[in-house]
């Protein structure tokens, strides 16, 4: 019986937790948008967006590599290491893109802005922003979360883009691919529809729900110092097992019927 | 118009199960220092975020120029608020802007000034404070002292008709305690604000108060001038002025007995 009661309980008490996430998101994204506010996300596109390229770009680099090492290791066994291009890209753009950055960025970005704002929450900055009247959801929160959804599918195009040329240097430089058949497979296999936006829609799914989940994380830690150490902690498990669950969902949906 | 900017009747408040407030009925005289005193943890700061709106209190009223906070749209409250201030324990500046900027952000938001004009203002504020020098320095670079100071300059920005101070007292050097102590009191005079401070440093608050309360046990157990409550003749009230560890407040977080916890018997 106990174990009936305690499910409940849990159950519910995971409900409200995403009822309350969603009240929040609610009143971040549907406020009436103003003028003022493009600024804080520029502002915030620099904080997420550009200050984790230096990661981002370094991680592509190495995946592009390794991926071109190994894929050349079985491919030239069957004389086929001619489509080294195509494999590299294409496992980049469909899969490892998004879904790297996406990980990468639960770590890098995630992780700063729960424990930003649930510093903010503990030094009482978000309830003296109540009390100056102004709208902590809107002045806080919705320019962090657009600023996560513009500049995640760019980082995820950046990381595909450094990752291809990695492979062009291990395959091509190194292994002695040839160059014109590493460039010329990729570009007649890889489609523009299904494969690049493909992946750019990935990458904005991950976007929205790795910054919401930080975002709430940080919104509703508990405003001292082992509340806001458990959210960051939570903010990177969740958004990776999120990250990873919706990438299946995503990926048979986008590529598994035909 | 009544002379009273914040009336309170009859409100009880509580967390989960823990009672914080059993019904208690509280005044502020418009353009005086009410000082509400009390024992730490008795959930001070809680009465104020219920006067600033952000707490909804179980039942009873609240009223801010005779209107309830709590039957107010979100906008009407908004409005209200600007008419209201607080300052908080720890200051809450905005650490990642300078001091110049904290005390600009609330005209920033609410008014549509030239930047020419904000300076001024924010300049004059400062001075009010004695912080004009420190304008350009960030929050983690200033004294405790000075970061209140810094904060009651960024809440006295948009001229509000009402301050509420949280523990402006708490962990001061003597200095800064008379800084404060002079500052809350002439900036009330002279703005012609009204003052709520709540504080357990009784002896200072004294001082400035027009009208004080004393809150213990979820209730107010004491209320009068300065001098009235000096002279109370309530026990409770003289333990907390004089500070006695044991009295009618008990030293004792209520427990079950000792014998009961350590022998397991009634």
């Amino acid at each position: 019986m106990n174990w009936l009661i305690s499910l409940g309980a849990n159950t519910l008490s995971r409900l409200s937790a995403i009822g309350n996430a969603s009240l929040m998101l609610w009143g971040a994204l549907f406020a009436v948008p103003r003028l003022k506010n493009i600024p804080l996300i520029i502002q915030q596109v620099y904080v997420v967006g550009v200050q984790s390229l230096l990661i981002i770009i370094v991680s592509g680099l190495f995946i592009g590599m390794v991926m071109a090492l190994q894929g050349y290791t079985i491919l030239v066994n069957y004389g086929a290491e001619g489509s080294l291009g195509p494999m590299v890209a294409l496992s980049l753009l469909r899969e490892l893109g998004p879904v790297v950055t996406a990980l990468l960025f639960a770590g890098r970005a995630g992780s700063a802005l729960t424990a930003e704002i649930g510093l903010m929450k503990a030094t009482e900055q978000l309830s003296s922003l109540e009390m100056m009247a102004v709208d902590p959801l809107r002045r806080i929160i919705a320019p962090r979360f657009w600023a996560g959804v513009i500049s995640m599918p760019m980082l995820a195009l950046i990381f595909s883009a450094v990752g291809i040329l990695g492979g062009h240097l291990v395959g091509v430089d190194w292994l002695g691919v040839d160059s014109g058949s590493y460039w010329s497979i990729m570009q007649s296999t890889v489609d523009w529809d299904k494969d690049v936006m493909n992946g750019v829609i990935k990458s904005i799914v991950f976007a929205l729900v790795v910054v919401w989940i930080a975002l709430y994380k940080g919104y509703d830690a508990i405003p001292t110092s082992e509340g806001i150490s458990k959210a960051t902690t939570e903010t990177v498990v969740f958004s990776s097992l999120a990250i990873l669950g919706i990438d299946f969902v995503l990926t048979a949906l986008m590529f598994g019927i035909n | 118009m009544s002379d009273i900017l914040v009336d309170i009747n009859e409100m009880h408040f509580q967390r989960g199960d823990r009672v914080i407030y059993d019904n208690i009925s509280l005044q502020v005289k418009k353009g005086g220092i009410t000082a509400v005193m009390g024992p730490s943890g008795i959930g001070k700061t809680t009465l104020l975020k219920v006067i600033g709106g952000q707490l909804y209190p179980d039942s009873g009223e609240v009223l801010f120029q005779g209107e309830n906070i709590h039957q107010m749209s979100r906008k009407r409250l908004y409005d209200v608020r600007r008419k209201m201030s607080m300052l908080f324990q720890s200051g809450a500046l905005f650490t990642n802007i300078s001091v110049f900027d904290n005390v600009a952000f609330p005209l920033r938001e609410h008014t549509k000034l030239a930047e020419s004009v904000i300076e001024t203002i924010v300049l004059l504020k400062l001075e009010a404070v004695g912080l004009r020098g420190a304008a350009n320095l960030m929050p983690n670079e200033l004294s405790g002292g000075m970061a209140r100071r810094a904060a009651l300059a960024r809440a006295i920005a948009l001229d509000p008709d009402m301050i509420m101070y949280d523990e402006p007292f708490a962990g001061q050097d003597p200095i800064s305690m008379g800084v404060l102590v002079k500052l809350i009191k002439e900036l009330n005079s002279a703005l012609g604000l009204t003052s709520i401070v709540v504080t357990h440093d009784v002896k200072e608050v004294l001082t400035i108060a027009d009208y004080a309360y004393i809150m213990a046990d979820k209730r107010i157990i004491g209320a009068g001038t300065p001098e009235e409550i000096r002279n109370s003749s309530s026990e409770l009230v003289q333990q907390f002025l004089q500070g006695n560890a044991d009295g009618p407040v008990p030293f004792h977080f209520p427990a079950a007995s000792m014998q009961e916890t350590f022998m397991g018997t009634k």
